[in-house]
């Protein structure tokens, strides 16, 4: 009796509230802590990534001159010259040969690809002047962006003096300095060297030589140094010309999606190794399930207890806790040494992620045929079934929810999963779209692996796009797992 | 059962069967070659109408172990290395019967030094860079003791009051490897007591350039050099030892000046800036004739529009070779020169 009016004590009492009123802090607490964590992750990675979504292209009105383009054979025109001249068309003033070398590599290699595509589904365009974007190339993209430099325009102090003698031009004004930019009259100057009477190249040509007052002209700024650049002031400031004159469209990147891998950032894309992802997959899910599961049913159904079984199930858990790059070392001497498959394909990649992700499988597939009630078997058993249609009619589609389950979550890590391939030679640069499991081909996973290492800035955004990607699928899989398990649970 | 045996059966033929001949080339090694190969590569598939090459990233060891497997459909035709290839993987290439090896130097790569914009623009010389990383250093006295300096300024009162903080490759990665070999063994050169030491005992003097310090002052951060880039923007005191493509790439870097010398395109291209290591392709000839494009692969990586001053290559932050240095790389790899043993170090 005492010791029960012990525990009733308010102050124990208020004890015990307390301490469960921590407890859910506790773990209030942590969820909190997780949550932010991954809010972090996903803002980060999400804000990274959206540039790769969009693209800038010019918009040109493009002649597709016969002479270039032959209607007999329009396969072999000369779709990247005409675009070029068409891009050139809008810098009049562009005309020394280092110029326009620098003003077309503003536009992409792959920069006439949409024109040669139009012109090819419909040959009737040769002749004809066509409306076309043409892709900007990666470094003119990020300009475009903001991301490579911030660029200003103040109004330029007093009046400025232009002169000219014979091509060359002299400006004095206030403020001017070797490397300054000018806005006036409709053309733009670099300030060549410092001086009274300074010096200037022409960037863009102006209207005429006149004196511009105070107030009418710019002065260009940027927030990097021309020599930490990769576009330099001449390229910076077509540009904003191209801006301004509005020919330039920021559009969503179909290259990312529609394209395989490649070192040019604008014309790089996912759809090779997605394609690579989805046969690695395939193969995986082909073999593990089956195997795995009747693995699964033999084992808790019709294996003898005896000692050989003993250490066939110490073993398949051991199996399960392989570091993963060992089952690729297994792949590279049984598959490529011993049958001499070939390196880098989806074949040899299925293969080797569905041996990996046999142990979950097995595993989690048995723990669900085992928490199926013996009342069900039994009964089964009871009204004459053999043990074979009672396992199958019976205690598997019960079973089937944690199956999938199990399923689901091995097939989702192996998606993931780039160790393994390295050895198999699925750490590769392949540009060519994947058509079959026997062709050359690369998985999700490696290819934000391999652009994150490439030094080109446009490729920063890619990786973390890619990386939104496999998010996605991920998130897509796991919704399947639930929606699948909700669907079959139903039959309980 | 029956179903199952059919089952069985066809997936067994599908597998069987000689898989079919090859007609692409495949090519592994460094990744530090990797994004100008994949380039050529790449180029080679839009202009030769021949399927794209398949460029893997091994690393420079595992490229020499794939490429000197063996001849045949099932190795690689091209190996990609940042150091020439060494003597014992050649030997290893000879004894499994890959004895025709073609090398071409395709061009070079920079080591630079380098720190946020918003950090100290240092200027070092390898002494003071050994000094400041090497396990062990010589005292007044010429003694080694283990690497007393925290601050940069307690290995030269000229350098700033700055903790010593530098992001370099693990001791896997080939840039690494050159590092040490660039600077570090220079460095250590530069000590009177040490070149004594390289004199009389050249394994001790090995193992003193080549140890760098492990109390947290050097940190290794990964094969990625964008990961250190990361770091480094995050850190204005941090340093980082990478390929100078990426600082080219970076407008928040800056390369440090070493020995007076600032490396830029100019300045590795001329010979000027010292730690430049060259880049190496290998080439089965064996396979000439047997996998398709072999020939005109090499002659698009040996072209001026790939590896000559205004190539594509230099744009992808390849330093080109000096121009009869190019001159001679192009006449001989196009004619195949084979590597004797008595060409590899």
């Amino acid at each position: 009796m005492t010791e029960l009016r012990k525990k009733a004590d308010p102050a124990l009492i208020k004890r015990r509230y307390a301490a469960e009123r921590r407890f859910r802090f506790y773990g209030l607490a942590a969820l909190a802590l997780t949550t932010a964590f991954l809010a972090v992750l996903l803002t980060d990675i999400v804000s990274r990534s959206l540039p790769a979504f969009t693209q800038y292209s010019a918009v040109l009105e493009v002649p597709v001159d016969p002479e270039k383009v032959d209607a007999a054979n329009p396969a072999a025109g000369d779709y990247e010259g005409i675009v070029r001249a068409a891009w050139r068309e809008l810098f009049p003033s562009v005309t020394t040969r280092a110029d326009r070398r620098l003003l077309n590599g503003l536009l992409s290699g792959g920069g006439a690809d949409e024109l040669r595509r139009q012109v090819l589904s419909d040959p009737s365009l040769i002749g004809k002047t066509v409306k076309v974007p043409v892709m900007l190339s990666d470094d003119a993209d990020l300009f475009l962006k903001g991301q490579m430099t911030s660029v200003s325009r103040t109004p330029g102090e007093g009046a400025l003096r232009i002169r000219t003698e014979g091509e060359n031009y002299f400006l004095s004004g206030q403020g001017l300095a070797a490397g300054t930019v000018v806005l006036a009259d409709g053309g733009a100057f670099r300030i060549a060297a410092d001086g009274e009477q300074a010096p200037a190249e022409v960037i863009l040509a102006p209207a005429g030589a006149a004196d511009v007052a105070a107030g009418q002209w710019q002065v260009m700024g940027f927030g990097v140094a021309e020599s930490q650049r990769k576009l330099n002031d001449r390229q910076a400031v077509w540009l904003e010309e191209a801006r301004e004159k509005g020919v330039l469209d920021r559009g969503i990147a179909w290259n990312f999606f529609l394209k395989g891998d490649s070192r040019e950032a604008e014309q790089a894309g996912i759809l090779g190794s997605i394609m690579g992802s989805l046969m690695v997959v395939f193969i995986t899910i082909a073999l593990s399930l089956p195997i795995g599961v009747a693995a699964a049913i033999y084992l808790e159904e019709f294996a003898p207890k005896n000692r050989l079984t003993e250490i066939i199930e110490v073993n398949i858990n051991n199996l399960a806790a392989v570091p993963s790059i060992i089952f690729g070392l297994l792949g590279l001497a049984v598959f490529l040494g011993f049958f001499g498959m070939p390196r880098s394909v989806p074949l040899v990649g299925g293969i080797v992620i569905a041996l990996m992700s046999l142990p979950t499988i097995i595993i989690a597939s048995r723990a669900a045929i085992r928490a199926v009630p013996p009342s069900i078997r039994e009964a089964a058993l009871g009204v004459g079934a053999s043990h074979q249609q009672a396992v199958f009619h019976h205690v598997l589609p019960l079973a089937m929810p944690g199956i999938m389950t199990g399923t689901i979550l091995a097939v989702a890590s192996a998606i993931g999963e780039t160790a393994p391939l390295l050895l198999i030679g699925m750490v590769a640069f392949i540009v060519d779209v994947p058509t079959g499991f026997l062709d050359s081909a690369t998985v999700l996973p490696v290819q934000i692996y391999l652009w994150s290492d490439l030094p080109e800035r446009a490729f920063e955004a890619r990786t973390a796009a890619a990386i939104v990607v496999l998010l996605l699928i991920m998130l897509v899989l796991n919704a399947l797992a639930i929606f699948l398990r909700k669907k079959f649970e139903r039959r309980w | 059962m029956k179903r199952f045996l059919i089952a069985a059966s066809l997936v067994a033929l599908t597998a069987a069967p000689a898989f079919a001949a090859r007609d692409q080339i495949r090519i592994v090694g460094s990744s530090t070659v990797y994004p100008f190969t994949t380039a050529v590569a790449e180029q080679f598939g839009k202009t030769s109408g021949m399927k794209t090459p398949v460029v893997e990233s091994t690393g420079t060891g595992g490229g020499f172990k794939l490429f000197c497997a063996g001849v045949g459909e099932a190795h690689p035709d091209f190996t990609n290395a940042s150091r020439a290839i060494k003597k014992g993987e050649f030997e290893d290439c000879m004894k499994n019967g890959v004895t025709e090896v073609v090398e071409i130097k395709v061009g070079f790569d920079g080591l630079a030094l380098a720190d946020a914009t918003a950090g100290s623009d240092m200027k070092l010389t390898k002494q003071q860079i050994f000094m400041a990383l090497a396990k062990q250093v010589p005292d007044k006295d010429g003694k080694l003791i283990p690497n007393p300096y925290q601050m940069w300024s307690d290995i030269d009162p000229s350098l700033p009051a700055q903790k010593i903080e530098v992001y370099g490759p693990p001791p896997t990665s080939g840039t690494r490897d050159s590092f040490a070999e660039l600077v570090m063994e220079k460095g250590a050169e530069a000590f009177d007591s040490l070149k004594e030491l390289k004199k009389s005992d050249a394994k001790a003097f090995e193992a003193v350039w080549k140890s760098m310090r492990e109390d947290g002052l050097f940190v290794e951060a990964g094969e990625n050099d964008n990961l250190i880039v990361q770091k480094l923007i995050g850190n204005p005191n941090a340093i980082g030892i990478f390929g100078f493509a990426n600082v080219a790439e970076n407008s928040q870097l800056q390369a440090l000046e070493i020995d007076g010398v600032r490396p830029t395109f100019e300045t590795i291209a001329s010979g000027e800036y010292k730690v430049a290591r060259p880049l190496f392709v290998y080439a089965k000839k064996q396979h000439v004739g047997v996998i398709p494009g072999m020939a005109e692969f090499v002659a698009e990586y040996t072209s001026e529009k790939a590896v000559g001053e205004e190539g594509y290559l230099s744009e992808k932050g390849l330093i080109p070779l000096p121009g009869e240095d190019s001159d001679k790389v192009r006449e001989a790899a196009n004619a195949m020169t084979v590597l004797t043993v008595d060409m590899v170090k």
